[in-house]
């Protein structure tokens, strides 16, 4: 071996191990910080992690755009049918008086809430954008509670990472970290353009997350549950999007 | 080793880098089109309301009326994983090209034209020698003319920052964080409707770089791009 490609292969495999334990680092240090999407696993997962990194260090308390009256899109449009399940017919039928939001998980007192509770608890209204991952969208006003709120309420214990929260359609449910979760326009909606929430639209409860695309906009809620990670809720990816194929953070 | 070469390694590898970037940008960027082939501008728009125009193609999605009576399959999940990867490959590919250009001034000596060949004069004649399908003249395999230095210029410093940059106005959180870059725009379906022009003067730009590079001579360019030797008859002079 000469001493040329010696000197080469010493300095390409210090290249090499530097390049590892730095990464190494990069990885511990940003796991720490909450920069890594539970979906970092797939081929995509230096692409999400990326994304997902570079938006918490950017727009960690940054506030959706709010917009005027006069942009509100007339009809708002609606994606699809509402969900038609028996049990879903009955509670709609009684006006959803019996309607429960159960809170649980890493809390200090889990509870149920009604659709009148909620609506008892200091209400916010805005005027946002939402977005579809296929391309269209829509400004509509939004009303409700402040997630942050029924948290402080239940009381969420210090290590919360995230807040799942499931439909009463089967087999939907998300979850979002607590910067989102506490962000102040991330809100328990009720009522839109000035009307209780159409059923069409997610009525009667449904989770806005202003700067997330749609489908992290889950519909109908019933129950949201405190964590401190994701593996425990199936296949762990975060939430049901990873799990057919889309990404489990959806700000873009 | 007198021969200089023509492409550096840098240039090399962040060429083919890009390319295959572009190829998976294009391909999902395509995918995830097919879900809503309409266009708007503003900051919304939605099959309720009036479109700017309409692909006529079908589409991946039974809620968009399209005229065709099938639904494509949906291919959205994959395609954007996808698409935003190769994006940050792309973009960070594209960092390290233009630190390497500005500092070893492959910018000044290979894009940016002599001011003398910036008038009239020489771009009109380099025009003529493109519609007359003119071969390359001498020193044209080592250098660039005016036209492709101007295209070059073109494409890296306005269509590929354009094309980001409507990209990023499209994300939610950056449009919370950074306002002012949609409302540049017009809103986000502007900026969608923009990337998507953008994007097609990019496959034009392609198209026409792989007719000139086959007219020019596939098998010495090909060669450049790989090795970085201009051609053989240089090894033999």
């Amino acid at each position: 071996m000469s001493n040329l490609s010696r000197r080469k292969l010493i300095r390409t495999g210090l290249a090499a191990t530097a390049g590892a334990s730095g990464l190494a680092v990069a990885g511990k240090l940003a796991d720490r910080f909450g920069l890594i999407p539970p979906d970092h696993g797939s081929i995509y997962g230096p692409g999400e992690t990326l994304t997902y990194a570079a938006q918490r260090l950017l727009t960690r308390h940054s506030m959706a755009r709010e917009f005027t009256r006069s942009q509100i899109s007339k009809p708002p449009f609606q994606n699809g049918e509402p969900f038609q399940g028996e049990a879903f017919k009955r509670l709609q039928a009684g006006g959803f008086a019996d309607w429960q939001l159960r809170v649980d998980g890493m809390v200090a007192r889990p509870a149920s809430f009604s659709v009148a509770e909620l609506r008892s608890y200091p209400s916010r209204s805005q005027i946002t954008h939402l977005a579809c991952e296929e391309g269209w969208s829509y400004i509509a006003e939004w009303t409700g509670v402040p997630l942050s709120h029924v948290l402080n309420v239940v009381g969420i214990l210090p290590q919360a990472k995230y807040v799942v929260y499931f439909s009463m359609e089967p087999g939907w449910w998300d979850s979002v970290d607590m910067a989102d979760a506490l962000h102040p326009q991330t809100l328990v909606t009720y009522g839109m353009n000035g009307t209780t929430l159409p059923v069409g639209h997610g009525g009667p409860l449904r989770l806005r997350v202003p700067r997330q695309l749609g489908y992290k906009n889950v519909k109908y809620i019933t129950r949201l549950t405190v964590a401190d990670n994701l593996k425990q809720f199936g296949k762990g990816l975060g939430s049901a999007s990873p799990e057919s194929g889309y990404a489990w953070y959806a700000g873009m | 080793m007198a021969d200089p070469g023509r492409h550096t390694v840098t240039v090399r590898i962040t060429h083919w880098i890009t390319t295959l970037c572009f190829f998976a940008l294009l391909v999902t960027g395509i995918e995830i089109v097919i879900s809503h082939p309409r266009f708007y501008w503003g900051e919304t728009g939605n099959v309720m309301t009036p479109s700017l125009f309409v692909l006529p193609i079908p589409a991946s999605r039974s809620t968009v009326p399209t005229g065709y009576r099938y639904v494509l399959p949906d291919q959205n999940g994959w395609s954007r994983y996808l698409h935003f990867q190769a994006a940050w490959a792309a973009v960070l590919t594209g960092m390290v090209y233009a630190v390497f250009g500005l500092f070893t001034g492959h910018f000044r000596r290979e894009l940016l034209p002599a001011g003398t060949d910036l008038s009239w004069r020489p771009v009109s004649r380099s025009i003529v020698n493109h519609l007359r399908f003119k071969p390359p003249g001498e020193g044209e395999d080592r250098s660039y003319n005016v036209l492709q230095r101007l295209t070059y210029l073109f494409v890296i410093f306005v269509l590929f920052p354009l094309v980001i940059w409507t990209g990023l106005a499209m994300s939610p959180a950056i449009a919370s964080a950074f306002p002012f870059a949609v409302t540049v725009f017009g809103g986000q379906q502007s900026a969608r409707t923009i990337h998507f022009f953008v994007s097609v003067f990019l496959v034009v730009f392609l198209l026409v770089h792989i007719a000139m590079i086959c007219l020019a001579g596939f098998r010495n360019r090909m060669r450049a791009m790989i090795t970085g030797r201009a051609g053989v008859h240089k090894e033999h002079a």
